[in-house]
């Protein structure tokens, strides 16, 4: 009975509750289920929060709330004068978790830095294939083609040497599939015949200890004590999985929950009048776009892609597709990279320059395209459809008709990266690492036509460009080349930029030293409550 | 009838869940892309590199083996995720129906009894607003009024943020009345209120309108006449005598209403953040999970004709004649 009564008595959940609030634990109410705790193996933002963000740290590490990078696990590095040998200084005394199947013996050395990228690199690694060996992020990046080898001078040295310079090298380090994992972990889960443990049980060096998922409902971690930075001010991390943003937004409300992402634009105006919570914004790393096809004409021709570009208006897109929370493109690359060229010139819109180019092109009466739809919301688009509708009503004005198109998502994908496509792509790109390469190189570089680059757009002095500064290693001359390379772009216009999205980040108030991610992820050490 | 429904399900999932244009390498890569020849070696890693009758094949013989496959996605086995999660949705889908059936039936009984009055009226006039209502609208409705308005219940999930209950049977309330945690077992009842209510808003009024046009096949019998002349009271005509003749097709409709709740929890677990099967086979279907979504069609298949078998068995003991036949 007294069991009973303890169970039921609503006081003592109240004195429980008071309890843990005490412990100073954070509730945040995650939008999806992660993938697994291996980021390594999956491509997803939720996952890369869940895992990466929380539990492990790589050799570098974007400073919390920018794209800046500095030492994570590597204490310090030397470049070789040639740009092909990086060796990593790692840093000494560094913890591991523990965990009831797994208690570390000593800190992190160099054996877990080569088994975290000989594990993604060497297909007769024992853990190549473990848990369907997809590493999906380190074959995008091109690190099979980069890496030469890794070889451990020391313990606490580790040299990484390249088949060709490449100047993003540190950013790519710092990006989630880097971070380094415990090869004592993964010799002991082997010896256990349970070796896909490493990936279900993530046991890293980072700020949070992993406590347990309950599939589809909660992840909860609790602060490293002996984390090399210094404790968390929070206690406990509470990841309420949480779907829909509507919910995500009423759980916010009622307290349930203090950080919740990807709040839906219609409750932006609720949000900020709303006294109990803190709305933080900033511009996302990302970029929305409609890509010609410079293959096939009539887009081919760059007066006509001009043409078309002066007759979208660009502020009535901004206005009532984004409700106000995006800003006008006008570069590749959004304003929060380092190398954003300020000095280039939008193309304006003026329906009469547009006509006047149309008809020096020689579509003096105008075409017959089409302009494809994506069936998703993205970050960098929140309604692909409303904005087609209004890129069709722009270009009617020069006497182009537009059919909108859409497929499925996955296969709009896949169809979007034919060469022989019929139509403007809208699309967009959220940045991985910081660093102009991962926008300018993979979406409009010549190694992505037929894949990435969708405006199927090859254009030489621009090629050459960006593989000079793939190279090139002193930032200020890479910063030339992206700056000019962006004016190129500009003159070619092998897409109409349309936005960068405004990211929005609802807080209860009593959070505090929260910072906006620019990667789009959600990084709670540092985080507290008042 | 079993052999060619299961036969006929598998066939179904199969084809149906390949006929959704996509591709799950697509999905899986995004914007960024995968190139043609890691492509290929992600759909033969897959399987699905195979000629479609070889990949039916596959399935079916890893089904009689007791493996429905690997989800693509999280690479777990299917039949573990469906496991892990179905406690949660049977959970629901137990309360959801417990509700409509307490409810439903006296409703009904009630409206037939009192046919052409208000209280008639009422009642169909509610049960048809219930069964017409989307279930999304429905939800985020009493979440507003009652957990963000009043404050009276929790908004989602199945407890609080706060408790970390440990796993035994699954089944929420079972393992927060075990564990130790003070509060446990109040906060998974107060988060079970809203989404059962919500789930069973159309069985319940389903219940009601088939109780009310049986009971009233039934009050227009003879027997029950009888009994009426014989002076017994109304109540005791319509419980004792009325109610078990009127409830086989109810008993049929409530059987069919487990399909029913199925397709519910769809919704109502994305609403109520529920980590239900529901939910997951909405988010395999999105990411062309086919093992997923295959697996956990078949398994939902199995458990509605286990359902029917259990009905089938529940009109012998509900009418005695109908045992007699068989």
């Amino acid at each position: 009975m007294q069991k009973l009564l303890k169970r039921f008595l609503p006081v003592l959940l109240v004195l429980s509750m008071v309890g843990l609030a005490q412990a100073k634990t954070l509730v945040y109410c995650s939008e999806g289920s992660p993938e697994g705790f291996n980021p390594s193996l999956y491509t997803a933002g939720t996952t890369f929060d869940a895992s990466s963000r929380a539990v492990f740290e790589g050799l570098t590490h974007f400073i919390r709330g920018t794209t800046q990078l500095e030492p994570g696990m590597a204490e310090s590095w030397e470049v070789s004068p040639d740009g092909k040998t990086y060796t990593f200084h790692l840093r000494k005394g560094v913890k591991f978790h523990s965990a009831k199947h797994f208690k570390p013996t000593r800190d992190m050395n160099a054996d877990d830095v080569i088994y975290t990228f000989e594990r993604q690199w060497k297909k007769d690694h024992p853990f190549y294939a473990v848990s369907g060996g997809n590493y999906e992020y380190f074959n995008g990046m091109s690190m099979p083609d980069l890496l030469k080898s890794i070889e451990k001078v020391d313990d606490y040295t580790v040299k990484f040497v390249l088949n060709r310079p490449e100047a993003p090298m540190l950013a790519n380090l710092g990006m989630d599939f880097a971070v380094i994992q415990s090869a004592e972990y993964a010799d002991a889960m082997m010896k256990a015949g349970t070796p896909e443990k490493v990936d279900q049980w993530p046991i890293g060096t980072g700020p949070f200890v992993f406590e347990g998922y309950k599939k589809d409902a909660q992840i909860r971690y609790t602060a490293f004590k002996d984390y090399w930075k210094g404790k968390a001010p929070i206690d406990k991390l509470v990841f309420s999985i949480t779907p829909d943003a509507s919910v995500r937004y009423a759980k916010l409300k009622a307290g349930e929950c203090q950080v919740m992402p990807y709040p839906n634009p219609a409750d932006i105006a609720a949000m900020k009048a709303d006294p109990n919570i803190n709305l933080m914004e900033q511009e996302g790393l990302n970029v929305g776009y409609l890509a010609y096809n410079t293959k096939v004409a009539p887009t081919d021709n760059v007066k006509v892609r001009k043409a078309l570009n002066h007759a979208i208006n660009k502020q009535a897109i901004i206005d009532t597709v984004f409700q106000g929370a995006g800003k006008i493109a006008k570069n590749p690359i959004p304003p929060t990279i380092w190398s954003y060229n300020e000095a280039t010139v939008d193309d304006a819109y003026d329906v009469e320059l547009a006509k006047k180019l149309l008809a020096e092109a020689g579509y003096p009466d105008g075409f017959e395209m089409k302009i494809w739809a994506m069936p998703v919301q993205r970050p960098y688009n929140p309604n692909a459809r409303r904005m087609a509708e209004v890129i069709q009503a722009d270009w009617a004005k020069i006497g182009v008709k537009a059919e909108i198109v859409s497929y499925e998502w996955g296969e709009y994908l896949k169809r979007s990266k034919d060469v022989n496509r019929d139509g403007a792509v809208l699309l967009g790109w959220t940045g991985d690492n910081g660093d102009p390469d991962n926008f300018l190189a993979v979406l409009l570089g010549c190694d992505g036509v037929g894949g990435s680059n969708r405006a199927q757009w090859c254009y030489k002095p621009f090629e050459d460009l960006i593989q000079k500064a793939k190279v090139v290693a002193d930032p200020a001359e890479r910063t030339k080349l992206y700056e000019q390379a962006q004016i190129v772009f500009k003159e070619q216009a092998p897409w109409a930029t349309i936005a960068h999205s405004v990211v929005f980040k609802p807080l209860s108030k009593n959070v505090v030293n929260f910072k906006i991610d620019p990667f789009g992820g959600h990084v709670f050490y540092g985080v507290d409550l008042k | 009838m079993v052999i060619p429904t299961f036969v006929g399900v598998t066939l179904l999932t199969f084809a149906l869940i390949r006929l959704i244009p996509g591709d799950p390498v697509e999905l899986m890569a995004g914007e960024r892309g995968v190139d043609p020849a890691r492509h290929a070696e992600l759909l033969a890693q897959m399987g699905l590199d195979k000629p479609l009758l070889v990949q039916y094949w596959n399935y079916l013989t890893g089904i009689f083996q007791g493996d429905l496959g690997t989800s693509i996605v999280t690479r777990e086995p299917v039949i573990r995720e469906f496991f892990t999660l179905f406690p949660a949705t049977m959970e629901l889908s137990l309360c959801a129906i417990t509700i409509a059936v307490l409810v439903g039936l006296p409703a009904g009984i009630i409206a037939a009894v009192r046919r052409g009055k208000v209280t008639d009226y009422t009642v169909m006039g509610l049960s048809l607003t219930g069964y017409s209502m989307p279930i999304f609208w429905w939800g985020l409705l009493l979440i507003l009024l009652f957990s963000v308005g009043l404050g009276w219940t929790p908004v989602s999930g199945r407890i609080s943020a706060m408790f970390w209950v440990d796993e035994v049977t699954g089944f929420m309330l079972i393992d927060a009345f075990l564990s130790d945690e003070a509060g446990a077992l109040t906060s998974a009842i107060r988060h079970l209120i809203l989404p059962s209510i919500v789930l069973a808003t159309i069985p319940l009024a389903v219940i009601a309108r088939m109780t009310r046009s049986s009971m009233l096949e039934v009050l227009r019998e003879d027997y029950v006449q009888v009994a009426r002349a014989k002076g017994l009271a109304m109540w005791l005509v319509v419980c004792v005598h009325a109610l078990r003749n009127a409830l086989i097709p109810v008993i049929t409709v409530i059987g069919l209403q487990i399909g029913v709740l199925m397709a519910g929890a769809i919704l109502t677990e994305t609403i109520f953040s529920w980590p239900g099967i529901g939910k997951w086979l909405l988010d395999s279907i999105y990411r062309r999970d086919y093992p997923s979504v295959q697996g956990g069609i078949l398994l939902i298949a199995c458990i509605v004709i286990v359902v029917n078998l259990t009905v089938d068995i529940l009109y012998g003991v509900v009418n005695p004649r109908i045992r007699h036949n068989r």
